[in-house]
C-alpha cells in the first residue's frame, strides 16, 4: 500500500470530517429551501452530527503510542485522541443547541439559520482535529487557520445584527494579527533550530551547547499567537466583545472546542519540541500568562452585567487555571490540564445552554444578568442547573468543578510552584464573587416579567446531562477520567 | 453496617425527596416539614446508637469505612474517634430542634428550606467523620453552599450582604489551607488523617502550614480580628440558621485545631501559642465590651460567641489535658447554650418581629415560663456552677494556668464581663415594665417551644452536673493529641504574674506531663 493511504487511515477522524463536510455542503445545497430554509438546516445539522459521531467512532481504535503520518507532519496518539473526543462532543453539542436559535426569526423577520452553520462547524472541527494532531509547526499553522476561518464567519453569522458583524470583523482582524505573530515565531524557530518538526526540534535544541536567544524569541512569538487562540491575558481583549456580539450558540462553541484544541496544541508544542534545558524559559512565560489570566479574568468580571461578557471573562480565568497545569511541564500537570479541559467544557457549555434556553417574550435572546432574576421561582430546574454550573465554575467542592482546580494545583505544588498556587486560589475566591452574584440574582431576587423559556427538549436534555456531570455525582467519573488523562499525558513524554 | 455512610447519605436522600414532593404549595410545605423532622429524628437515633456502640477506651478511629471511590484524588474514608463522636452527637441533637424551630416561622419556600437544612446535616456529619484530609475539606467547604442559601433566601433585611460576607470570608480562609494540605499530602504521600497526624513535618515547614490552617480555622472559629462576618451572618440568618451556625459550624474551627493543627504541627503550635493567646485575650475583652453596647439581641449573643470561642482557643493551646478537654466541653456547652439562646431570641422575634432589646421588658411578668428558660440559659452562658458552662470555663482556666497565667488572668476577666452583658441583657428583657402594649400582649411559650427548649435544658444540666458522660469518650483521643505535643519547646510567654523576662528566658518551660487534676478539680468545684 502506498504510504499516503496508510497516513490517511491513521488520520481517520480528519478524513471522515473532510469528506463529511463536503458532503454536508452538497446536501444542504440540494435539500431544498422549504420553510424558509429550515428544512435544509435541519437535514444538514443532523447529517453533521452523524458525521461527528462517525469521526468519534474512528477514534475507538486510535493508537495509544505516537503514530506518525504524512512524513512526520501528523501524529495520532492517546493525547490527540482524548482531545478529539472532547472537541467532537463539544462541536456536536454546539450544532444541536443552535437549532432553536437558528430556526427563530431575527428582527428583520427572516429566519436566522442557514444550512452553512453546521458545515462551518464541521470545517472548524476538522481544523481543531489537525491542531491537536500537529507534529510540525506548519501543520499546526494549517490546522489553526482551518479552525479560525470558519470561526470568523460563524461569529458574524447573524447578518442582521450589527454587533454580530462587528464581532466577526474584530475576531478576524485580531485573529489574523495573532496568526501573523505565530507564523513569525515559526520562522524564527526554524531559523535557529533548523526544522519545523516538533520531535526533530527537540533533538536539535537539546544538542545545542548554549541556548539560543533567537529560539527563545521564536518560542515567545509562538506562545503569543497561541495565547490569543486560548484567549489568555494579555491577548484576551477580543474575547468579551466577540462573545457578546456573536450569536449565543456560536459563543458557546468558541468557549469550548477551540479552547480545548488550542490548549492541547500549546501543551504538545511546548512539551514535545522544547523539553529539558529550554523548559524553564517557557515555563516562566506560561506561569505569567496563567497568573495574569486568573487575576484579570476574576477581577474584570466583577463589574459585568452582560451574561455573555461574564462568561467570556470566566473563560479567560478558567484558561488561566488550566495553564497552571501546563506550568510544571510534568506528566501529572498535563494530565490535570486535560482533566481541567474536560470539566471546563461541560461547565461552560452547560452555562451557555441555560442562557440559550431563555429568551425574551419578543424573541430576542437574554443578555443581561438581571434577566435571570428570580429564576429559581419561575423555573426551579433551570435555576438549579445554572447554580450547579456557577458553583462548579467557582470551584466549590463537592461540585465537580473543584476537582480539576485541585488537580492542577496539586501538580503545581508537587513541582514546587507554591506561590503560583496561592495566587491562583486567591483569584478563585475573587472569581467566586461574580459566580455568586448570578446565584444571588436567581435565588434571592424577585422574578422579572417578560422572560420565557425556549422549551427545547434537546437542549433541556443536554443541560441535564451537563449538570449531572458537574454535580457531586460527577465525582464518580473522576477515577476513569484520571486513568484516561494519565494515559493521554504519557503519550507526550517519551518513555 | 456502614453506619457513618448511612448517616451522611440519609439526609441527602431525604433532601432530594423533600425538594421533589408533589402537591400544591401548602401541601408540599406540610409534607416537607414532616419528612425533614422524621429524617433528623432518625439521624438522632442513629447518633445515639453510635454512642452506645462506641468503644470509649481507645483513641483509634472506629466504624471505619474505606472505598477508593474517587481515586486518585481522595478516598471515601470515614471513621470517628471520641472527639468526632461528641461533635456528631451535638449536630444530630440540634438538628431536629432546628427543624421544629422553623416549623411555623418559615413560610416561604419551605421545601427548599428543609432540603438545605438536611444537606447541612449531612455535610456536618461528614466533616466530623471524614478520615481523608481532602474528604474533610470537601465537607468543610461544601457547607458554605447551603448556609449561603439559608442566609440569603430566608434571612433578614441585609441578608445579601451578610451571605456574601460569610461565603467569601470563609472561602478565602480555606483556600490557603488547601494549598497547605496539598503540600502535606505531597510530602507524606498519603491523604489519610491518621497517617498525617503521625508524620513529623520539618519544623520550618510546620510554621507555614500552621499559619495556612490557622487562616482557615481562625475565620471559622471565629477569632478576633477575622470575626466580623459572624455578627452579620447571625443577625441576618433565620433563627434555625443561627442555631446551626453557632451550634455546629463554629465548632469546625475548634475541631480543625484539635484534629489538624495540634497533632500535625506540634512544634509550630508550641511556638505560636503567643499568637493564639494574644488574639484570644484581645477577643475576650474586646468582644465582651462590644457585646455590652449592642441593641440587637442576636448581635449581642453573636459577640458573646466570639468571646466564648476564645476560651476554646485558649484551652486548646494550653496544650495540656485539662485545657484541651475544657475546650472540647466548651464547644459542646456553647453549642447547646448559644443555640438555645438564639432559639429564645427566635421565640420572641416570632411574636414581635424585632430583635431590638429596648422593645422588650417585663417579660418575667407577662411570659413567666419564657423568662425562666431565658434565665437558665443566661446563667449557663455566664458559667454558673451546675451548668455546662461552668465545667468548660473551669477546665479551660485550670489548663491555661499551667501554660500562661497572664492569659488566664485576662480570660477570667472575660467571665466577669460576660456576666455583665448577659445579666444586663436579661434585666432589660425580663424585668422592668413592658415597652409597649404589643410587648405585654405576647403569649407565653407554647407546647412546641417547650418541646424545643426542654431537651437543651436537660442536656445543659447533665453536662454541668455529670460531665463525665461527655468527657469519657473523648479522653483517649485527647490523650493521643497531648502525647504528640509532649516535650515540644514552648514559646517564651510570660508564665507567671511577676512577668520577669529574665526568668522566662532562663527556664524554657517544656510541656509538663498532663496532671490528673482535671476531674478532681472539676469534681471539687461542685462541692
Amino acid at each position: 500500500m502506498h504510504p499516503i493511504f496508510a497516513s490517511i487511515a491513521i488520520a481517520g477522524p480528519e478524513t471522515v470530517l473532510t469528506l463529511g463536510s463536503l458532503a454536508a455542503l452538497m446536501l444542504g445545497t440540494f435539500s431544498g429551501n422549504g420553510r424558509g430554509g429550515r428544512q435544509a438546516l435541519a437535514v444538514t445539522s443532523l447529517f453533521a452530527v452523524a458525521i461527528l459521531a462517525l469521526a468519534g467512532f474512528t477514534l475507538l481504535d486510535a493508537p495509544a503510542a505516537a503514530t506518525i503520518a504524512f512524513d512526520g507532519l501528523y501524529v495520532a496518539d492517546a493525547f490527540s485522541a482524548f482531545l478529539k473526543v472532547i472537541i467532537i462532543v463539544a462541536a456536536a453539542a454546539s450544532v444541536l443547541m443552535a437549532l432553536p436559535w437558528l430556526n427563530g426569526t431575527g428582527p428583520d423577520g427572516a429566519v436566522r439559520g442557514r444550512f452553512e452553520y453546521p458545515v462551518l462547524m464541521l470545517l472548524a472541527t476538522l481544523g481543531m482535529g489537525i491542531m491537536v494532531s500537529a507534529n510540525d509547526l506548519l501543520t499546526l499553522y494549517v490546522g489553526l487557520e482551518l479552525a479560525a476561518l470558519p470561526s470568523y464567519v460563524l461569529a458574524a453569522f447573524h447578518r442582521a445584527d450589527d454587533r454580530s458583524a462587528e464581532a466577526g470583523l474584530k475576531y478576524f482582524v485580531l485573529g489574523a494579527l495573532a496568526s501573523g505573530i505565530l507564523l513569525y515565531g515559526v520562522t524564527l524557530v526554524y531559523g535557529f533550530a533548523g526544522s519545523t518538526q516538533l520531535d526533530v526540534i527537540a533533538g536539535i535544541v537539546s544538542g545545542q551547547e548554549e541556548r539560543s536567544l533567537g529560539l527563545l524569541f521564536g518560542i515567545v512569538f509562538i506562545l503569543s499567537g497561541l495565547a490569543f487562540k486560548v484567549s489568555a491575558v494579555p491577548f484576551h481583549m477580543w474575547t468579551p466583545d466577540v462573545y457578546e456580539g456573536a450569536p449565543t450558540p456560536v459563543a458557546a462553541f468558541f468557549s469550548a472546542a477551540p479552547k480545548a484544541a488550542a490548549l492541547g496544541l500549546m501543551a504538545r508544542v511546548l512539551i514535545v519540541a522544547f523539553p529539558g534545558k529550554v523548559a524553564p524559559d517557557w515555563q516562566q512565560i506560561v506561569m505569567f500568562i496563567a497568573i495574569a489570566s486568573m487575576v484579570l479574568g476574576a477581577v474584570a468580571a466583577v463589574a459585568q452585567t452582560n451574561i455573555k461578557r461574564l462568561l467570556a471573562y470566566s473563560s479567560i480565568a478558567n484558561i488561566g487555571f488550566a495553564l497552571v497545569g501546563l506550568s510544571p511541564g510534568t506528566p501529572g500537570g498535563i494530565s490535570a490540564l486535560l482533566f481541567y479541559i474536560t470539566v471546563y467544557v461541560a461547565m461552560t457549555l452547560g452555562s451557555f445552554l441555560v442562557v440559550l434556553q431563555l429568551r425574551r417574550a419578543d424573541g430576542a435572546p437574554v443578555e443581561t444578568m438581571a434577566d435571570f432574576a428570580g429564576l429559581s421561582k419561575t423555573r426551579p430546574g433551570l435555576a438549579l442547573a445554572m447554580a450547579v454550573f456557577m458553583f462548579s465554575l467557582a470551584g466549590i467542592p463537592p461540585l465537580l468543578g473543584f476537582w480539576p482546580k485541585f488537580a492542577v494545583f496539586q501538580a503545581a505544588i508537587d513541582a514546587g510552584l507554591i506561590w503560583l498556587s496561592i495566587i491562583g486560589f486567591i483569584a478563585s475566591v475573587v472569581a467566586a464573587f461574580y459566580y455568586l452574584r448570578l446565584i444571588k440574582i436567581m435565588y434571592f431576587d424577585e422574578p422579572v416579567a417578560g422572560i420565557v423559556s425556549e422549551g427545547s427538549t434537546v437542549n433541556g436534555g443536554m443541560i441535564a446531562a451537563c449538570a449531572l456531570f458537574c454535580s457531586p455525582l460527577g465525582m464518580l467519573a473522576m477515577t476513569p477520567l484520571a486513568g484516561a488523562t494519565a494515559r493521554a499525558a504519557a503519550a507526550l513524554f517519551p518513555a | 453496617m456502614p453506619i457513618l455512610s448511612i448517616m451522611i447519605l440519609l439526609p441527602v436522600v431525604a433532601a432530594l425527596v423533600v425538594a421533589t414532593l408533589p402537591g400544591d404549595e401548602a401541601e408540599r410545605a406540610g409534607r416537607a416539614r414532616v419528612v425533614a423532622l422524621a429524617t433528623t429524628l432518625v439521624e438522632f437515633v442513629l447518633g445515639i446508637w453510635l454512642w452506645t456502640q462506641f468503644d470509649q477506651t481507645t483513641a483509634a478511629f472506629q466504624f471505619t469505612e474505606k472505598l477508593p471511590l474517587f481515586a486518585p484524588y481522595l478516598d471515601w474514608s470515614l471513621g470517628i474517634d471520641g472527639i468526632a463522636l461528641m461533635l456528631i452527637e451535638l449536630s444530630v441533637f440540634l438538628m431536629p430542634l432546628c427543624i421544629l424551630a422553623s416549623w411555623t416561622s418559615v413560610k416561604k419556600r419551605v421545601p427548599e428550606y428543609m432540603a438545605a437544612f438536611l444537606v447541612m446535616e449531612s455535610l456536618m456529619v461528614g466533616t466530623f467523620a471524614a478520615r481523608d484530609i481532602f474528604l474533610f475539606y470537601l465537607f468543610f467547604e461544601a457547607g458554605l453552599i447551603p448556609m449561603f442559601l439559608i442566609i440569603g433566601i430566608w434571612g433578614g433585611a441585609r441578608r445579601i450582604y451578610a451571605s456574601y460576607k460569610f461565603f467569601l470570608y470563609t472561602l478565602l480562609g480555606s483556600v490557603l489551607m488547601l494549598v497547605a494540605m496539598l503540600w502535606m499530602v505531597g510530602f507524606a504521600g498519603s491523604s489519610d488523617i491518621g497517617t498525617l497526624s503521625r508524620t513529623d513535618f520539618p519544623v520550618e515547614a510546620q510554621f507555614w502550614l500552621f499559619l495556612a490552617f490557622f487562616a482557615s480555622f481562625a475565620v471559622k472559629m471565629p477569632m478576633w480580628p477575622v470575626h466580623t462576618w459572624l455578627p452579620d451572618a447571625h443577625v441576618e440568618a433565620p433563627t434555625a440558621g443561627s442555631v446551626i451556625l453557632a451550634g455546629v459550624l463554629l465548632k469546625l474551627g475548634g475541631y480543625g485545631f484539635i484534629r489538624f493543627s495540634l497533632p500535625m504541627f506540634p512544634d509550630a503550635s508550641a511556638q505560636l501559642i503567643w499568637l493564639v493567646f494574644g488574639l484570644s485575650m484581645v477577643a475576650v475583652v474586646y468582644t465582651s465590651l462590644v457585646a455590652l453596647v449592642q441593641h440587637d439581641m442576636k448581635k449581642l449573643i453573636a459577640y458573646s460567641s466570639v468571646a466564648h470561642m476564645s476560651f476554646v482557643t485558649g484551652g486548646l493551646f494550653a496544650l495540656n489535658t485539662q485545657g484541651i478537654e475544657g475546650a472540647m466541653v466548651m464547644m459542646l456547652s456553647h453549642g447547646l447554650v448559644s443555640g438555645a439562646l438564639f432559639l429564645c431570641v427566635g421565640v420572641i422575634y416570632d411574636r414581635l418581629h424585632t430583635r431590638e432589646i429596648g422593645r422588650y421588658g417585663g417579660l418575667a411578668d407577662t411570659m413567666p415560663k419564657y423568662a425562666l428558660v431565658l434565665l437558665f440559659f443566661t446563667m449557663a452562658s455566664v458559667g454558673l456552677p451546675a451548668t455546662s458552662g461552668f465545667v468548660a470555663e473551669f477546665l479551660v482556666l485550670l489548663g491555661l494556668y499551667q501554660t500562661s497565667t497572664w492569659a488566664t488572668f485576662v480570660l477570667t476577666t472575660g467571665i466577669i464581663l460576660g456576666a455583665g452583658y448577659m445579666l444586663w441583657l436579661y434585666a432589660r428583657v425580663a424585668y422592668g415594665k413592658a415597652a409597649g402594649d404589643d410587648t405585654r400582649a405576647m403569649p407565653d411559650l407554647d407546647a412546641r417551644e417547650i418541646a424545643i427548649l426542654a431537651p437543651i435544658v436537660v442536656a445543659t444540666l447533665w453536662m454541668g452536673i455529670y460531665p463525665k458522660s461527655f468527657q469519657q469518650p473523648m479522653k483517649p483521643a485527647i490523650a493521643e493529641v497531648v502525647a504528640r505535643l509532649e516535650g515540644r519547646e514552648l514559646a517564651t510567654v510570660p508564665t507567671d504574674m511577676t512577668l520577669s523576662p529574665l526568668k522566662a528566658q532562663l527556664a524554657l518551660p517544656a510541656l509538663a506531663a498532663p496532671a490528673h487534676a482535671a476531674e478532681t478539680g472539676a469534681a471539687e468545684a461542685h462541692h
